[in-house]
């Protein structure tokens, strides 16, 4: 099972490569990691998607911990948060088949970033899911190149009585 | 705040942490901490490589309760720290290493001696530090200290570019560390520890398995409460020493090659509980056999450990060893387990099966450490490579003293052995320090016999030769059908004539009547000496666990099935 976790970091140098190298050198897979710094400037957010059961998780955790400039440790994945990837593709496109993309774009709500005469960059941001479906939706057309952000994620505010 | 240059406020803040002495080998990028520590009165040792200096800081550690140092130049010195800060770090040794590195110009080019020994020590340390900005140099070290001694202890590299320890340094002396990521955790969680007095109160056969953590913390309330309880006690190879062996409620060592009335104690009882320890699989075997009748309780200051191996545990507490005892001990009376007692002392008779079983030789190692223990009723200092002999000692020296027996557990580092002495009798200058080791890793650090020649130290070399790697000949005749390879010392050194050659007194032994005229010789002479004791290489050590047995399944001598 996927699990997300949020981590704060210090902002220091050395610190992704901490945290990376823990990953590898304990066996964990990591299948996306995204960082930056949050409304304090000495303080990173990692976002985390590790495959493993809770054994797994509860270990990343308690490993992660272990690091010195680690400050917090959350596994969010069961609660209510919001997580967003962000994608950039450019497509192979006849310029005949400009309004058939541009209508793929809208009905996705991303935007067109860039043209030329045979190929248009198109930018996303969503879940994983959206994302998916967006590029499954390109891929007819050719997919010249693509860059996938890794997710960030951040719990949703606690609305209360 | 006067200024000072960054390798004098580095100096200056190891003489604040009150170390006594550093081991080290210099280079062309430590000369600027060179020259200061030649201002200070800081003892150097140099040592022959810089692998000694770590596992002598290692041994300094283990006899003091301190924080050991160690100090190398950058590039081949520093990747020669690897080994011992490894071996620190798998047997939680406080120990700060400091590298020089190439000018923070340099970094990164390939220059000449320069090695990113940061990133190459990130796994194997408990933090490391690349320090580039000669002002953070007081904070850097201070918090190297705090962090290496504090919590569950380890290895702390700081790695120092010529230029920053030559750069003059503005930084302030701080007296606390803040470091808002690191927070041991030393008092337990209140329920666990009622939980756990619980099961000590229901268990009809409890037992206390001990190890490294409760050398570092806790000795004392632990014995406390043994004694309070009546609760028998297997050690560790970690924990050795921190239980008395004279105890009548201590059963040794357990795991592999543990004493036969240990590993029976452990598959008996109903409750074990493990204190600062790490369910090691060299302790465990086969997991789903190690305890199976038992409800496990588990204390231990690092989270990460609990749950980790051994995945049943009932009640899992972090905490610092001293402070849960303590407690557990106000939360508990005195208890009688005589029944369990009788039956764990039945238990020691098949103790004394374990000799090797075809000595062709007079001498088996087992009767030397035997004679070694009586003659100093295990309050020397002892320390041991790795190797079929560690396995004896560990099961036939009774270790009467806490940091009393020093030896390479988790990465099981041969040339580990002879380093540490020379670190312990530093340490500890009127002690008797005794270094049992064997042919192959004695040749692993022999060169350190010219520094403890150098330094004028007493230590014992206590060497079984039997120009072989017999405990690998062993792992052959167990596990490769007697097909042994790789193992036969062709062309060993004259043992004698070259301890001779390095100022050290020498005897070689072969029989049995030898020993205690020699080791009683040997222990007055207040000169460094080697004994040599010439051992049959098809000794065996026994017990042994099997893989995928259970620890009451070992094969107590050689003719068990």
């Amino acid at each position: 099972m996927q699990h997300t976790l949020s981590v704060l970091v210090q902002n220091q140098a050395g610190v992704l490569s901490r945290v990376s190298g823990l990953f590898s050198r304990r066996g964990y897979n990591i299948e996306s990691l995204a960082v930056g710094v949050t409304e304090n400037e000495k303080i990173s957010r990692m976002t985390i998607v590790v495959e493993g059961d809770n054994y797994v998780v509860e270990q990343v955790s308690k490993q992660l911990y272990k690091l010195v400039e680690v400050l917090k440790v959350s596994d969010i994945t069961d609660e209510k948060y919001v997580g967003r990837e962000m994608v950039l593709v450019t497509v192979s496109v006849e310029p005949s088949q400009r309004g058939e993309i541009i209508a793929i774009t809208e009905i996705f709500k991303g935007r067109i970033v860039d043209l030329s005469r045979k190929t248009m960059m198109l930018e996303l941001t969503g879940n994983e899911e959206k994302i998916n479906a967006f590029v499954d939706a390109l891929t007819s057309f050719g997919i010249k190149e693509m860059v996938r952000t890794g997710k960030i994620a951040l719990v949703r505010g606690d609305i209360g009585e | 705040m006067t200024t000072m240059t960054g390798a004098k406020a580095l100096v200056k803040i190891l003489e604040e942490e009150g170390v006594k002495v550093v081991f080290g080998y210099p280079g062309g990028a430590i000369l600027p901490v060179y020259s200061e520590l030649q201002k200070s009165k800081i003892k150097h040792v140099l040592t022959r490589t810089e692998q000694g200096a770590t596992h002598a800081a290692n041994g300094y550690a283990r006899a003091t309760g301190t924080v050991g140092v160690c100090i190398s130049t950058s590039g081949p010195g520093a990747t020669n720290l690897v080994t011992g800060i490894a071996t620190a770090y798998m047997d939680s040794i406080p120990l700060v290493a400091i590298s020089g590195q190439v000018a923070t110009s340099m970094v990164g080019t390939d220059a000449f001696q320069e090695v990113d020994i940061t990133g190459i020590t990130q796994p194997i340390t408990k933090h490391n530090f690349l320090v580039t900005n000669p002002d953070d140099i007081p904070r850097v070290v201070k918090e190297a200290f705090h962090i290496a001694r504090t919590g569950r202890p380890g290895p702390v590299l700081i790695d120092l570019p010529k230029n920053v320890a030559e750069a003059l340094c503005h930084g302030k002396f701080i007296s606390e560390v803040n470091l808002p990521g690191y927070k041991p955790t030393y008092k337990g969680n209140s329920k666990q520890i009622k939980e756990a007095v619980k099961l000590l109160k229901e268990g009809k056969r409890p037992l206390f398995y001990i190890g490294g953590g409760v050398a570092v913390s806790g000795a004392k309330q632990l014995g406390d409460l043994a004694h309070k309880l009546q609760i028998p006690v297997v050690n560790t190879l970690m924990g050795k020493g921190a239980f008395p062996a004279e105890d009548s409620l201590a059963l040794g060592m357990l795991g592999l090659h543990g004493m036969p009335a240990a590993n029976y104690a452990v598959s008996k009882c109903d409750v074990l509980f493990g204190i600062g320890v790490r369910f090691d699989d060299r302790v465990t075997i086969t997991l789903d056999k190690f305890a199976p009748n038992a409800k496990i309780i588990h204390l231990d200051i690092d989270p990460a450990e609990i749950g980790k191996n051994v995945r049943r545990v009932d009640v899992p507490i972090v905490g610092d060893v001293a402070t849960v005892l303590d407690t557990i001990l106000e939360q508990v009376t005195p208890m009688e387990h005589k029944a369990w007692l009788s039956e764990v002392e039945a238990f020691k008779a098949a103790n004394n099966k374990a000799y090797p079983a075809e000595a062709g030789y007079d001498l088996v190692s087992r009767q030397v450490v035997e004679k070694l223990s009586e003659l100093t009723g295990g309050k020397i200092i002892l320390t041991t490579d790795v190797g079929q002999h560690q396995m004896t000692a560990a099961q036939f020296y009774q270790a009467n003293r806490l940091g009393g027996f020093i030896s390479s557990g988790g990465l099981g580092t041969m040339g580990y052995g002879l380093p540490a002495a020379l670190g312990a009798q530093m340490a500890c200058p009127d002690d008797t320090v005794v270094c049992i080791t064997g042919d192959g890793s004695l040749q692993m650090s022999i060169n350190e016999l010219a520094t403890i020649k150098g330094q004028n130290l007493p230590v014992k070399v206590i060497l079984f030769n039997n120009n072989c790697l017999a405990l690998v000949r062993q792992l052959q005749h167990h596990f490769c059908n007697n097909e042994f390879f790789g193992v036969d010392f062709d062309g060993n050194p004259d043992f004698c004539m070259l301890a001779k050659a390095y100022g050290f007194e020498a005897y070689c032994i072969t029989k049995t009547d030898e020993i205690e005229s020699t080791l009683k010789e040997a222990l007055a002479n207040g000169k460094p000496t080697l004994i040599e004791c010439l051992t049959n290489k098809e000794d065996m050590v026994y017990p042994i666990v099997l893989g995928g047995k259970g620890l009451d399944e070992m094969l107590i001598q050689a003719d068990d099935k």
